[in-house]
């Protein structure tokens, strides 16, 4: 053997110090810090030209601005009933609103009150999402592994999305009552179907060439599924989450109307509905919480594939 | 490896009558190959060439059992290929890597012996040694992405091999490298071969490529795929870089060039139409 050496691999060691340097230089933890500040900055930018091009709608069309504390007064050259303090409130308006009594003769703030509804509305939604997301992974499992199945179920799968949950919600609390069951199912059915159709595509994303190699190892299909299609899919899922994640708090919100819940978002919509005219900052402060607790969610599901993506990340780019 | 050399069968793979037919969507079905008699030694390195679309691929698959041919047989150390595959006779590299990129280095070159059952600490052991023996011992840890092409090319030969599989199949591993790249891989292929005994059938484009590295060179002819020439490759083992700059070295370039123009010469003596070897 050793006659044989002096053929063997010329210079290994050039390409391996193009490696080291190339990892050392190639992903720098700042680099992604710096990232992540640019695009902080680009939400930071976009919050504020929304609430100028609110303020200042107010300021071209809405009702007269009274501000005593401040010495100013300004009456909008045009006056848009969208614009008036009934329909879009001053951002400071809504923004005090929730530090001011939920009722009056009540010691709860507005904001309290919205931060526990958004707590029991997420915990439902959490529910939802995780049975959601088991089932769409399971369905998804079963029809890449038999088209005969594939054929005969997805068409009802893609079906039972065209059903509005609006329709739905009322058919799910009859059926199984009203309560917490049939406001989780409601989550559950706004967030199966995202991952169901992208698992699909994930575990039959993998290259072919990886299903002959285990092929040729003689791996059982349970071994290719869940050394090959599976990792291999987890892109296309954190993908699903994500709407998933959204989709199964409007599903809880929705469903907690009919399902009669009266602790989350739902409810306190429900409520400060009612009483827009008196109050509209209530409403509007309300969507602000909701739409909140949906960026949160998003933004953990966001976080969680980052930490498990990002080396799979720079070989994409690579 | 070097072990099962003294049990296995004289023959190490055997191809009787093999024909592939692809059927079209309209119109005849596409035959890829025809009338493909061909027998290998176990230990030899045996290289097809011919050009695109002459079935080379295809019929490294078929010897693979990854595909099944339209007729004829193939006999892998005295069994069905399918039973070959089963026993996990064949080691296989493409011309991409197909690494894992969720899984390091390491990860990759164990993966087969974790479909296989192998236990942790032994899968460790093996894994180490192969990257050792590709001289990439010291990136155990790395992923995929963080090699060039040449080292993850590299990586794939070394999870090819971890499972000692008695057969190494090899479908244009080093197409997508550069020329010096290629040149040095070949070089280690050839040591790792020396090493472990493993046989190799070998699919390529590249006529220099063919010749440094094989005991018999198949050559090939498109539409339908069949062999039209062997040649024997005698020169002297082990090769070296100086073994490319030889007069003989040069002379089998020209043969096998001109087998695949379809030109009859008479140039090298040790040639042979057919495909037996006894």
């Amino acid at each position: 053997m050793a006659a044989r050496d002096p053929i063997a691999c010329a210079e290994p060691l050039a390409d391996a110090d193009l490696t080291r340097a190339m990892v050392a230089s190639g992903e720098p933890p700042t680099g992604r810090a710096r990232r992540a500040t640019s695009r902080a900055l680009g939400i930071a930018v976009f919050l504020v030209l929304a609430a100028v091009v609110w303020e200042g709608l107010k300021f071209i069309a809405g009702d007269p601005w009274r501000i005593p504390e401040l010495g100013f007064f300004h009456d909008p050259p045009i006056s848009l009933l969208q614009a008036t303090d009934r329909q879009l409130p001053h951002l400071w308006d809504i923004g005090s609103a929730l530090f001011q009594p939920v009722q009056r003769n009540q010691d709860q703030t507005l904001g309290a009150f919205l931060v526990g509804a958004a707590l029991f509305t997420w915990s439902e939604a959490i529910i939802g999402f995780v049975v959601g997301a088991v089932i769409g992974l399971i369905l998804a499992s079963v029809f890449v592994h038999s088209r005969l199945v594939e054929r005969a179920f997805v068409p009802y799968v893609i079906a039972s999305q065209t059903i509005p949950i609006v329709a739905l919600a009322p058919i799910i609390v009859v059926g199984f009552g009203r309560g917490l069951t049939a406001v989780v199912i409601i989550a559950t059915y706004l967030t199966f179907f995202p991952v169901t159709i992208a698992t699909m595509r994930g575990l039959t994303s993998s290259d072919p060439r990886a299903i002959e190699l285990m092929r040729s190892y003689a791996a059982s299909r349970w071994q290719i599924y869940r050394k090959v299609r599976l990792p291999a899919s987890v892109p296309y899922l954190f993908t699903a989450l994500k709407i998933a994640a959204t989709g199964s708090i409007v599903g809880a919100i929705i469903g907690e109307g009919p399902g009669g819940v009266p602790q989350g978002l739902g409810r306190a919509i429900d409520n400060f509905n009612q009483q827009y005219i008196t109050g509209p900052e209530k409403l509007w402060a309300t969507i602000l919480i909701a739409a909140l607790l949906g960026i949160v969610f998003y933004l953990i599901i966001q976080a969680a594939e980052v930490a498990t993506l990002h080396r799979r990340r720079a070989a994409r780019r690579a | 490896m070097t072990d099962t050399q003294g049990s296995s069968p004289a023959v190490a793979v055997r191809l009787t009558g093999v024909e592939k037919t692809f059927p079209m969507r309209a119109g005849d079905p596409t035959v890829a190959l025809t009338g493909i008699d061909l027998a290998i030694r176990p230990a030899e390195f045996v290289s097809l060439i011919g050009p695109s679309g002459c079935g080379k691929s295809t019929l490294l698959r078929i010897v693979g059992d990854l595909i099944s041919p339209s007729s004829g047989t193939v006999e892998v150390n005295g069994k069905p290929a399918h039973q070959a595959r089963l026993d996990r006779d064949y080691g296989m590299v493409f011309q991409a890597p197909v690494l894992f990129d969720w899984r390091t280095v390491e990860g990759n070159v164990r993966l087969p012996l974790e479909v296989m059952h192998i236990d942790r600490r032994e899968r460790d052991r093996r894994a180490g040694e192969m990257l050792d023996l590709v001289e990439l011992g010291g990136f155990l840890s790395h992923y995929p992405h963080q090699l060039s092409g040449g080292m993850q090319q590299r990586v794939a030969i070394a999870r090819a091999l971890v499972f000692q599989p008695a057969i190494l199949l090899m479908d244009e591993p080093f197409g997508a490298l550069d020329e010096m790249t290629r040149e040095r891989l070949n070089a280690e292929v050839l040591r790792i071969w020396g090493q472990t005994g493993t046989t190799v059938l070998f699919v390529t484009h590249s006529i220099p490529e063919a010749v440094f590295l094989s005991t018999r060179v198949v050559v090939m002819s498109a539409r339908p795929g069949r062999i039209t020439k062997i040649v024997d490759i005698d020169l002297p083992q082990p090769r070296t870089e100086q073994t490319r700059e030889t007069d003989r070295y040069f002379e089998f370039v020209t043969e096998v060039r001109e087998s695949l123009r379809g030109r009859a010469t008479a140039s090298a003596s040790r040639t042979r139409a057919e495909g037996g070897i006894g």
